[in-house]
């Protein structure tokens, strides 16, 4: 029975964090329509920096500077937002497609940094050994027993999601996300009643990429790791099932998604695993990529709304 | 309108020039807008009228030429600069935010709202909600003025043209502008709602607005716009009264048909 609940509890955690960066996303995305191929680049910036920051030394390893997790998480939100204003000035006064590429091309670059650089990301084998916020003080508490830690480490999460979660909702229910679904819908008529399109355009992305760099900071807390697979396009990819599914433009939908998902993707991991002949369990990851992009077709089809899809008034009431 | 207002007139281009490659869509055109007047712009398809708008609104930087609103150069500014100084435009084809209420097409409007900003939406709540409550009145007020009042809730992209041509007008008019380009405001809109924009238009110019209205409907640039200028392969080929057009042989041969 612990053991189950055990399980749901790390289960949530992790769709927790991925809430978070499909929150980012939708910002992005549903909001201001502006396409992040790359969503893995800035969670894993943000896990990457907030490891060197907060993460223990190692002899021969840059980074390990023991910093508070609050201090070192908040650097790894600012790498990201960073990263995303430096790209986000490159490209979006281009046409759109070219942020969609620069974004795909710094994902794969960051990916080949992690794994070449070792000296600062320990390369293939990453980088291990995070002091976990309180962690010492609530396993005691819990009588030397992790599960209390467990709980109260999702619970860190479920508020982090909370915070971004009401920010983001008063954030798109104000003027402010009027003025970007408006540039969203048709920028030359946006910018005729006076928007403008690069500066709400460059927030917008620069915001949620600190949104996916804070979940990548809780990653690292969580697992005390992190790895160049950690910015593998599979997470782009799954992060985008997820906001297609629960309905772009909806922040309900959005987290919706992200439980969702993960559920079918942790399930289908364990049916494959359980039920597949022998012979194929080297290929579950790939099967479960085509039952996920699947999923994203199917919904295409069918309900390209998502499942809660975006509201057409702003407010409940008019 | 604040301030004392200014005369002279609310427009003023000078050999205002666009190319497009080696073609040359507007060529060295020259003209003043009367303050408070409908000025009707004629000439056949692909004469440059939409292209001189788009360069006036700034949504086209000028090959050459100036531009002045109000007596201040406006040349190469940013379409998005130009609201808040008091010029409105409507698209030629509609241009609505599909996804969005009419309401809300209509709220985005005014420039400068606190909760426009990310610091304003997060931590400026109260002053945002004061402001929020103020535009909606005012935007309901548009909406019934330009009878869409029942529609407020229906998502934009949902209306009929002709009501997509009113609902740009009121978005346009949510900035008090001095001066509104229509670009075929009357073109494809049904003769009812055609009617009641026609009567809008003249009681905001009542109130002081100027507008230019670029329309084939010569019966209705003949009607309701004076003076009128005509374009025809990117220059002013005519300008003058309307009494003064429908007296010329040349512009009657050319938009009329000789059998007028
Ligand atoms: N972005 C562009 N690139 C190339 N050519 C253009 C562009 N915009 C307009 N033109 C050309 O410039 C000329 C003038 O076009 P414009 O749209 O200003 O005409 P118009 O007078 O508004 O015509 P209509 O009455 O059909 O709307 C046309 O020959 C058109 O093909
Ligand atoms: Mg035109």
């Amino acid at each position: 029975m612990i053991g189950v609940i055990s399980y749901l509890v790390f289960f949530a955690t992790m769709a927790g964090i991925l809430a978070i960066v499909v929150l980012g996303l939708n910002l992005q995305w549903g909001y201001t329509g502006l396409f992040n191929g790359g969503v893995a680049a800035f969670f894993g910036a943000g896990a990457y920096v907030t490891m060197l920051l907060g993460g223990r030394p190692e002899p021969g390893q840059f980074g390990g500077f023991l910093a508070p997790f609050p201090v070192a998480i908040v650097g790894g939100i600012l790498f990201a937002g960073l990263i995303a204003w430096f790209f986000g000035v490159l490209t979006l006064r281009l046409r759109h497609d070219y942020l969609a590429i620069a974004t795909f091309g710094v994902a794969i670059a960051l990916e080949s940094v992690a794994r070449n650089a070792e000296w600062l990301t320990g390369g293939a084998k990453g980088l291990r050994g995070f002091p976990r916020p309180l962690e010492a003080t609530i396993t005691a508490l819990g009588g030397g027993d992790n599960f209390l830690y467990g709980l109260f480490f999702l619970a860190l999460v479920l508020a982090v999601l909370a915070a971004v979660y009401v920010g983001l909702e008063r954030l798109t229910r104000s003027p402010y996300g009027r003025a970007l679904r408006a540039i969203r819908e048709d920028e030359a008529a946006a910018r005729s009643l006076g928007k403008n399109p690069v500066r709400l355009r460059l927030e917008s992305f620069v915001i949620g990429s600190m949104i996916m760099g804070a979940a990548g900071g809780l990653y690292v807390a969580f697992y005390a790791y992190v790895g160049p697979q950690d910015l593998a396009p599979i997470l782009t990819f799954q992060v985008w099932a997820m906001l297609i599914v629960g309905g772009a433009g909806n922040n309900r939908g959005a987290v919706l998604g992200a439980f969702l998902i993960w559920a079918a993707w942790t399930a289908s991991g364990f049916a494959l695993a359980a039920l597949a002949p022998q012979a194929m369990q080297l290929y579950t990851g790939p099967i479960q990529y085509i039952l996920i992009g699947s999923v994203i077709v199917g919904m295409l089809l069918w309900r390209p709304q998502g499942i809660l899809p975006e509201q057409i008034r702003q407010q409940g009431r008019n | 309108m604040t301030g004392p207002v200014p005369s002279g007139p609310v427009l003023s281009v000078r050999g205002l020039t666009r190319d497009f490659g080696p073609f040359r869509a507007v060529d060295s055109v020259s003209l003043d807008i009367r303050r408070q007047s409908i000025t009707g712009l004629i000439g056949p398809n692909g004469a440059g009228k939409t292209t001189l708008f788009n360069m006036v609104a700034g949504a086209l930087k000028p090959t050459k030429g100036t531009v002045a609103l109000n007596g201040a150069d406006i040349t190469g500014l940013p379409s998005e600069a130009l609201f808040a100084r008091g010029l409105a435009r409507t698209f030629q084809i509609p241009r609505p935010f599909r996804r969005m209420s009419v309401l809300d097409n209509v709220l985005l409007a005014p420039p400068d709202q606190t909760g426009e900003t990310v610091v304003g939406a997060l931590f400026r709540r109260g002053r945002m909600a004061t402001e929020e409550a103020r535009i909606r009145d005012k935007a309901r007020a548009i909406l019934d003025f330009v009878t869409l009042g029942a529609l407020a809730d229906h998502p934009a992209g949902k209306i009929s043209g002709g009501q997509m041509k009113l609902l740009e007008l009121a978005r346009a008019l949510m900035g008090d502008p001095t001066v509104i380009l229509l670009d075929e405001p009357a073109a494809g809109v049904n003769p009812s709602l055609a009617r009641i924009l026609v009567e809008r238009i003249e009681e905001l110019n009542q109130r002081g607005v100027s507008f230019v209205i670029i329309e084939h409907d010569m019966d209705f640039v003949m009607r309701h716009c004076d003076p009128v200028i005509a374009l025809a392969e990117g220059r002013v080929v005519f300008q003058g009264t309307v009494a003064e057009a429908q007296a010329d042989p040349l512009l009657l041969e050319a938009y009329l048909g000789t059998a007028a």
